[in-house]
């Protein structure tokens, strides 16, 4: 008899280790519009089958609330139910002994809060608010829209340009996208309930890849009607591109010395080169936008100047002034926001960096880029320097690891209090205070100041990269309504009473990403047509290649890979490799085809043209 | 060409064809249950299941196409098994009261549950609650809905007007009135076509058939008849009656055994609207011609209800001549009972339709104006093949009876009311001879004939052109409204029926699942067209007499009084309203 053993797992305990992991990731591929009641009701199932059972609140409690639930969703229950809900689901949380049985109760209460609604709907009139409207889930999770089913089984069989042109339909950024899309498509991939999302946007990009010359379709018949569309980045272009295609004149405002906005002054090179933007760019502008660079709208020509000459404007000016940290200091030479960075990288104009300490103030997507391209500058050091975790950090995980590789180094939980400058106004040193991670604010753990000392850290530059602005004011002295330096255009990207003008991208949403921006570009581009009095429908002749009907069993994804840290880090030029041909085959043929399987042969499966 | 085996037997198909066409060439038969060829190939039963070799899941034959090489089993042990299975699950969310139910023998459920032997179900029976009005004129049972969403494709995809959709998600989701809206708040049309295209009974028109009965138990009650068009090619369907022997006449005298009193004939009131509809065409078509917008046929409801509720800004093209059931009810109610010399509150006027909107349009106030209710009670064909059923009267061994006089007499102008473009026909036929005096050849007017949705012609009436359209199906309606709003399309005349290939395939006619049925039945129409006698409106007797004893003549102060009405005079409920 041992006094202890080691304890091994059976089949069975096994099995339903499994099952945990299917049920993640399940739940990661849930489907857009359900029925938050019923997930609720099913989510409590799953609580009540992990209680112990030695307390009542959480053996029993959790029990009756699955019922009453279920007396809400079946029709069967009053207005009183709610109130029934709410104080057994509080009883439960005050007096369970443990999480499982609290914290269920919580998660109903969670519900009672945020959509009660439902509940009263489903009480009152037998019936659910919610219905599935795009059941294609990566379809669905696309700002723009973009047939992903259809040019995925189009890689598949080699059919590239067509590609190409399907996914033109709805984002005429394919190139760039095939290389920077944040691919929100692939969170709700259903293929995740098997094994792990599609890489669409490594699909994507093979197809941009290997399409060839692929010219832009003819427009359609002139309607004489002029638009003009202020900024040149990826919601002005792409407003610019269809409205051209369904035969308006379009003319396309941008104050910097070249086109592209973000993709070409926010993204580095590295990321998106060069030259594959100027090839996609010209594309876009050979359907016929007129095009005037470095010319800024504002004082000459005005808004109004437009309005005068034009049927309608589109404003997308994008997010591109620099937010300030507001700390003593920051005005020392050397200190440099990352926008403007950004924008000299644009440019041409790089900075001197070699040997430099560099030092990077934030903690999302751009400030990775600025530290990764202080590395590519030749700084001896990078440090980013950032107030939360890096698990609370805003910027992808791909691009934090990515930036730790090439040698930037992470100082988590340390937020700058000063900027020291030496006698000549440069830049000395950053005095910062280390965080501790506390309590939740608004979802997310808030850092306070905790007991350990002021630090430190000498540098040469120092990089704010904490968030950008909007150069809105021009716009709202001629009456565009303005929030917070956010121009408050309605959903169909019009406004209330301004007939005629538009406005999307960043300088509505907020510094946002590149796929929503192209999609603002397009629900303008249709809105604006309707406007004018049209209804151009914009379609493609492309046919999808009917399903597979093979089996589908589990298999690994493909990810992306890149060249090496320590080669990668010397250049600017592109540091993702792109699939290989069998990669690519294997990838697209692990679609699932949810536009033919499933609710998409039904209904909005297929949108063929908008 | 692409080559494979079903149950291996070599079949050799065109590259796109389905599993299930393969194998029907192949001479198998592949169970579906939510299929509708072009209109419903979802694959949500999963009861087309079939095995393919060399592959573990099973694969739907309605909606996937055959590869070279496939070797295919349609009943494998896997496949009989999750076959029965996947049909016990849906019976246990119907309610299998199908001694009770009016689709009892003609559904598709209970025919593919008795075929699979199912003596028993594993499953707990699971039924939602239904809380339908049961006083509307369409009426779905949610207790005995398969979720097939057959109802929303016919609705969206034919008739273009998105009544039905799906409701709810995950285990509660069924079919509910769009936007969780009640049937009553929405542009239905009532035309139909979702009851006829139902495979089980989860829809169906309000069942009137006792008050026929109780009208019938009354000794003061004087019952009156009448049987539209459609009717005469279809109701022996039920009875599986070869068409050439289920003839108006055996229709009449079964109502004759029922002890009903006067049996007519809608065809009469069909001829009144002819002579009505086109003097007020050609009275109108110089503001039509100016205009540039038509004047539209006004005698199917669905399609009334569809304007009114749709294209609100062209109810005024509608032609004030009633429909020919109403303007049977009127004159019954007037005339008629002049001649019989008895008060009209004793008459009880019984349409006999195709139709489901037909319910409503007899409940239209405006309607009425005899002093009476005009049409006292609308059946389907369905119902009154239920009501012969309940007698117990054996449609085979029925008889040849004649119509009853005045009212009985129809042309066979009249007839064709009942199938696509007949209604333009016959007003193109007496027009031509208002304006000419003279008769057109009876056949000069053939380019509006066919069952394509959309047809178009021009003639030359007296020098001048007339350009003509007919539309069935309300998506083709829609199409051609909307091509006259967008001014890309001048007519001077429109007929429209909402149900496609007219009322021959209304939505009270008989159903037989998968086949549609509109064109034979409108053939036989076009045959009874070519063997009447007479086959001018202005022509029949009856109506001659009418005019000239009661009438004066068309479009008269009494006949715009009787057989004309106001559409603006009530409304549509606008919840889905477009435009």
């Amino acid at each position: 008899m041992s006094r202890l053993s080691i304890i091994t797992p059976n089949k069975a305990q096994a099995t339903v280790e499994e099952l945990y992991k299917d049920v993640e990731r399940r739940i990661i591929a849930s489907p857009t519009g359900l029925c938050p009641v019923d997930m609720a009701a099913s989510f409590l199932k799953m609580c009540h089958a992990q209680s112990c059972g030695k307390c009542v609140p959480c053996r029993i409690g959790l029990g009756a609330l699955e019922r009453l639930l279920d007396d809400v969703l079946d029709g069967n229950a009053t207005l009183d139910t709610i109130d029934l809900i709410e104080k057994t689901a509080q009883s439960i949380y005050y007096s369970a002994d443990c999480a499982i049985g609290y914290e269920a109760a919580r998660m109903v209460l969670k519900g009672i809060e945020g959509f009660r609604d439902d509940f009263v709907e489903h009480i009152t009139y037998g019936r659910c608010k919610h219905q599935i409207t795009q059941p294609v889930p990566c379809v669905s999770q696309c700002p723009a829209d973009v047939d992903i089913p259809g040019y995925i089984s189009l890689v598949e069989e080699g059919r590239y340009a067509d590609a190409v042109r399907l996914i033109r339909k709805d984002n005429p950024f394919v190139s760039a996208c095939g290389l920077v899309c944040e691919h929100p498509c692939e969170a709700g991939c259903r293929r995740s309930m098997m094994d792990a999302s599609i890489n669409i946007r490594g699909i994507k990009r093979y197809a941009a890849e290997h399409a060839g010359e692929v010219p832009a379709p003819k427009p359609l018949p002139k309607t004489g009607k002029k638009v003009a569309v202020i900024g040149g980045g990826p919601a002005g272009i792409s407003a610019a591109y269809y409205l051209t295609l369904m035969g308006h004149s379009v003319t396309l405002y941008e104050a910097k010395k070249k086109l592209g906005g973000m993709l070409r002054y926010g993204i580095p090179g590295y990321r998106l080169p060069r030259d594959i933007l100027d090839k996609e760019i010209a594309t876009l502008i050979s359907v016929g936008i007129e095009v005037k660079l470095e010319t800024k709208v504002g004082d000459k020509p005005s808004i109004a100047d437009l309005k005068e000459k034009y049927d309608a404007i589109y404003i997308a000016i994008g997010a591109q002034t620099d937010k300030k940290l507001g700390i003593e200091g920051e005005d020392a030479k050397g200190v440099i926001s990352a926008v403007e960075m950004l924008k000299k990288i644009g440019d041409d104009e790089m900075p001197d960096y070699k040997d430099k300490d560099i030092l990077v103030i934030g903690g999302g997507n751009v400030a990775m880029d600025v530290a990764r391209s202080s590395i590519r500058l030749g700084a001896k050091s990078v440090k980013i320097i950032y107030r939360r975790r890096m698990e609370d950090m805003t910027a992808q995980h791909d691009e934090i690891i990515g930036a730790i590789d090439e040698g930037c180094e992470l100082l988590e939980l340390q937020a700058p209090v000063r900027i020291e400058k030496k006698k000549d106004g440069s830049v000395a040193a950053l005095w910062i205070k280390p965080q501790l991670i506390g309590a939740y604010k608004s979802g997310r753990p808030a850092p306070h100041p905790s007991q350990k000392p002021e630090e430190r850290i000498a540098c040469d530059n120092i990089i704010v990269a904490i968030g950008q602005n909007i150069e809105s004011q021009n716009f709202e002295k001629f009456g565009i309504p303005v929030m917070r330096g956010v121009i408050k255009a309605l959903s169909h990207a019009g406004f209330e009473d301004i007939p005629g003008v538009f406005a999307g991208g960043d300088c509505v949403t907020g510094p946002a990403t590149v796929i929503k921006a192209i999609a603002g570009g397009k629900v303008a581009a249709a809105n604006i047509d309707e406007y004018l009095g049209f209804h151009h429908e914009l379609k493609v002749d492309v046919e999808i290649p009917a399903a597979k009907l093979d089996d589908r069993y589990p298999c690994g994804r493909v990810n992306m890979t890149e060249r090496s840290a320590s080669e990668r880090r010397c250049d600017f030029n592109l540091m993702e490799h792109g699939m290989s041909e069998e990669e690519v085959k294997q990838e697209a043929h692990r679609c699932l085809r949810c536009d033919h399987f499933g609710y998409g042969i039904f209904k909005g499966g297929r949108v063929e043209k908008w | 060409m692409v080559n494979l085996k079903i149950n291996n037997v070599a079949v050799s198909v065109k590259e796109g064809t389905t599993i299930l066409d393969a194998a029907k060439k192949a001479g198998i038969s592949i169970p579906t249950l939510c299929f509708l060829k072009e209109i419903n190939e979802i694959s949500a039963c999963r009861v087309c299941v079939v095995e393919i070799k060399g592959k573990e899941k099973l694969v739907t034959a309605c909606n996937n196409v055959v590869t070279d090489g496939m070797e295919i089993y349609t009943n494998s042990p896997k496949v009989r098994n999750t076959r029965k299975i996947n049909v016990e699950l849906i019976l246990s969310q119907h309610k299998t009261h199908c001694a009770t139910c009016v689709r009892s023998c003609n559904c598709s459920l209970q025919e593919l549950s008795n075929n699979l032997n199912i003596l028993d179900n594993r499953f707990e029976k699971n039924l939602p609650k239904n809380t339908w009005d049961k006083n509307y004129p369409l009426i779905r049972d949610d207790d005995k809905c398969i979720k097939c969403m057959r109802c929303v494709q016919i609705c969206d995809k034919v008739q273009d007007l998105h009544v039905w959709d799906v409701s709810g998600t995950g285990s509660r989701t069924t079919v509910g009135v769009k936007d969780h809206s009640s049937i009553k708040e929405v542009s239905c049309s009532l035309c139909g076509q979702c009851v006829t295209h139902c495979p089980v009974g989860a829809l169906r028109e309000r069942d009137d058939t006792d008050r026929v009965i109780q009208a019938l138990a009354d000794p003061d009650i004087i019952t009156v008849v009448q049987i539209a068009p459609a009717v005469r090619a279809a109701w022996g369907e039920s009875f599986d009656l070869p068409r050439e022997f289920a003839t108006e006449k055996r229709l009449v005298a079964a109502l004759r055994l029922m002890g009903i009193n006067y049996i007519f004939d809608t065809n009469f009131s069909a001829d009144l609207t002819i002579t009505e509809e086109a003097t007020e065409f050609l009275q109108r078509l110089p503001v039509v011609k100016q205009s540039g917008t038509p004047m539209f046929t006004s005698c199917c409801p669905a399609w009334v209800r569809f304007i009114k509720s749709q294209y609100p800004k062209y109810v005024g093209n509608l032609s004030t001549a009633k429909s020919p059931q109403q303007m049977f009810g009127a004159i019954a109610k007037t005339y008629y009972a002049k001649l019989l010399d008895v008060d009209p509150s004793r008459l009880f006027v019984i349409s006999i339709m195709p139709c489901m909107a037909k319910k409503h349009e007899c409940d239209i106030p405006v309607m009425n104006d005899s002093g009476e209710k005009d049409v006292d009670v609308v059946l389907t064909t369905r119902e009154v093949d239920r009501l012969i059923r309940a007698e117990h009267i054996i449609p085979s061994q029925l008889p040849e009876e004649e119509f009853d006089a005045p009212l009985g007499t129809g042309t066979g102008a009249a007839v064709i009311f009942g199938t696509t473009g007949g209604v333009m026909e016959a007003a193109l036929r007496t027009a031509y001879f208002y304006v000419t005096g003279k008769k057109p050849d009876v056949d000069a007017f053939y380019e509006v004939r066919g069952f394509d949705g959309i047809r178009e012609a021009k003639f030359d009436v007296a020098g001048t052109e007339v350009s003509v359209a007919v539309a069935s199906g309300l998506g083709n309606a829609r199409k051609i409204i909307e091509a006259i709003d967008r001014g890309e399309a001048h007519y001077d005349f429109v007929e429209i029926m909402a149900c496609p290939g007219g009322c021959s395939g209304g939505g009270g006619q008989p159903i037989k699942d998968g086949e549609e049925l509109a064109e034979v039945r409108g053939e036989r129409l076009r045959v009874n067209d070519k063997n009447s006698k007479i086959r001018f409106s202005h022509e029949n007797p009856s109506i001659i007499d009418c005019y000239k004893n009661y009438l004066e003549k068309p479009c008269s102060h009494l006949a715009h009084e009787l057989l004309h009405t106001d559409h603006e005079a009530w409304q549509m409920p606008d919840k889905t309203r477009k435009k």
